[in-house]
């Protein structure tokens, strides 16, 4: 029989663990590739993550909160999970491999609304529906080319 | 650093926050400007005019409502209330301090763009002068507020240019919504008791009657392309947070019952 041993909490154990947290609005990207990790402290009393907002009044945050104390609760240590404005979130913290991520499922990578591409057939004759979408992180847009609705996460 | 670590060494003992006066009266204006009208376009909800309108409209209630809930979070620091949510709803309706704007119920979808779009502008215009406060925990989150309120501007402009050039029914509707707002247009920039001490903190960088110019010319030029009347002068400026009156009280009841119905539940 093999036991899984918890690895040694470091940060870089740490930070490895959290590349498996999920966004649940957007499922397809880990809290490290979208970017919401400000910094990750260890010590032998605990671990303490911070985490920025990606919008002010982002109601998935206690969602990715306690799934981050969850994935965290293998090392053993008390997990605290706190936020800050100090840094603003910007969409350019979300990584390559994270907006690759978004395009294979449908959702534009965030731009400048003039920059906007479809992200099923590439075209940038597109046009802005709305710029408020099913979650507050993202915009309507419809592709004229392959006559596509589609979303793209909103730049802020 | 330094100025801004000075200000926060002198938070006085067991709270969080600049000792300034006027920043819980500056705080709780925000956050309540940002909870009523957050909460007076939840009501669009489901009863909007478009789909892509309802899912708008709740999209923005969301953002505002989630804007109160960080102002509000601040605020307890500063006061020591229990948290946000103590702040929200364990209030009588006279103790709020939203600008009489947010005041004439919602009304037709028409007084709602009106609203929002004087709201939204002399937001703006207001945000515009705390990105330098001297407070870094208010700054910081202003700086991510105005971020967002960016696409606010960007929809209600729309809105706004619709109703505006549209004759009949839309522009007839728009103008008296205008007209019913009227003298309470400005309200936002109501003078703060403590706007002293928040102008020497370097909390605020303008006084409001000056923030107040700025917008009105903003407005106006915006209100001239489109043939619409500028926004009266304030009527009565010593009351322009007070005094809620029906519409308001009807509100709070509303936003209060799931609270009442259970004091102290855990949800």
């Amino acid at each position: 029989m093999v036991t899984e041993v918890a690895p040694e909490p470091t940060v870089e154990t740490v930070r490895r663990a959290l590349a498996e947290v999920l966004d649940p609005e957007l499922p397809v990207l880990s809290v490290v590739d979208l970017g919401i990790v400000h910094s990750v402290d260890v010590d032998r009393h605990g671990i303490r993550v911070v985490i920025l907002p990606t919008f002010v009044g982002c109601p998935a945050l206690d969602v990715i909160r306690a799934s981050i104390a969850d994935r965290l609760a293998e090392f053993g240590l008390p997990v605290q999970v706190d936020t800050t404005f100090e840094v603003p979130w910007t969409s350019e913290r979300i990584s390559a491999a994270g907006r690759r991520a978004l395009a294979a499922v449908g959702i534009a990578p965030p731009s400048e609304p003039e920059a906007v591409s479809c992200p099923f057939c590439a075209s940038a004759s597109v046009v802005m529906d709305s710029a408020f979408g099913p979650t507050q992180c993202r915009s309507l847009y419809y592709c004229r080319a392959c006559r596509q609705p589609f979303e793209a996460l909103k730049a802020v | 650093m330094t100025a801004s670590r000075q200000v926060a060494d002198r938070a006085t003992p067991g709270h969080n926050g600049p000792n300034v006066d006027g920043v819980d009266e500056l705080l709780r204006s925000m956050a309540d400007d940002e909870f009523v009208i957050g909460f007076s376009d939840s009501e669009w909800t489901g009863i909007a005019p478009l789909l892509e309108e309802d899912i708008a409209i709740s999209s923005l209630a969301q953002d505002e409502l989630g804007h109160a809930q960080a102002l509000y979070g601040l605020l307890a620091d500063v006061t020591g209330a229990a948290d946000a949510d103590t702040l929200a709803y364990d209030r009588e309706p006279a103790e709020y301090r939203h600008a009489r704007l947010l005041d004439h119920g919602r009304g037709d979808w028409a007084m709602t763009i009106a609203r929002r779009y004087l709201y939204e502008t002399s937001d703006a215009v207001r945000l515009g002068a705390l990105t330098t406060a001297s407070w870094p925990p208010l700054a910081d989150l202003v700086g991510k507020l105005v971020r967002e309120e960016r696409y606010h501007l960007m929809h209600v402009g729309l809105w706004l240019e619709r109703l505006g050039t549209t004759s009949g029914e839309p522009r007839d509707r728009l103008l008296a919504a205008l007209d019913t707002l009227g003298p309470d247009s400005g309200t936002v920039f109501t003078p703060l008791p403590g706007e002293p001490a928040l102008l020497d903190a370097g909390i605020l960088a303008r006084p409001m009657a000056e923030l107040e110019r700025d917008w009105r010319a903003g407005v106006v030029a915006t209100f001239e392309t489109l043939r619409l009347p500028a926004p009266p002068p304030t009527r009565d400026p010593a009351r322009g947070r007070t005094d809620h009156g029906v519409p308001f009280a009807w509100l709070h009841g509303e936003f209060t019952m799931v609270r009442r119905s259970d004091p102290g539940a855990t949800w």
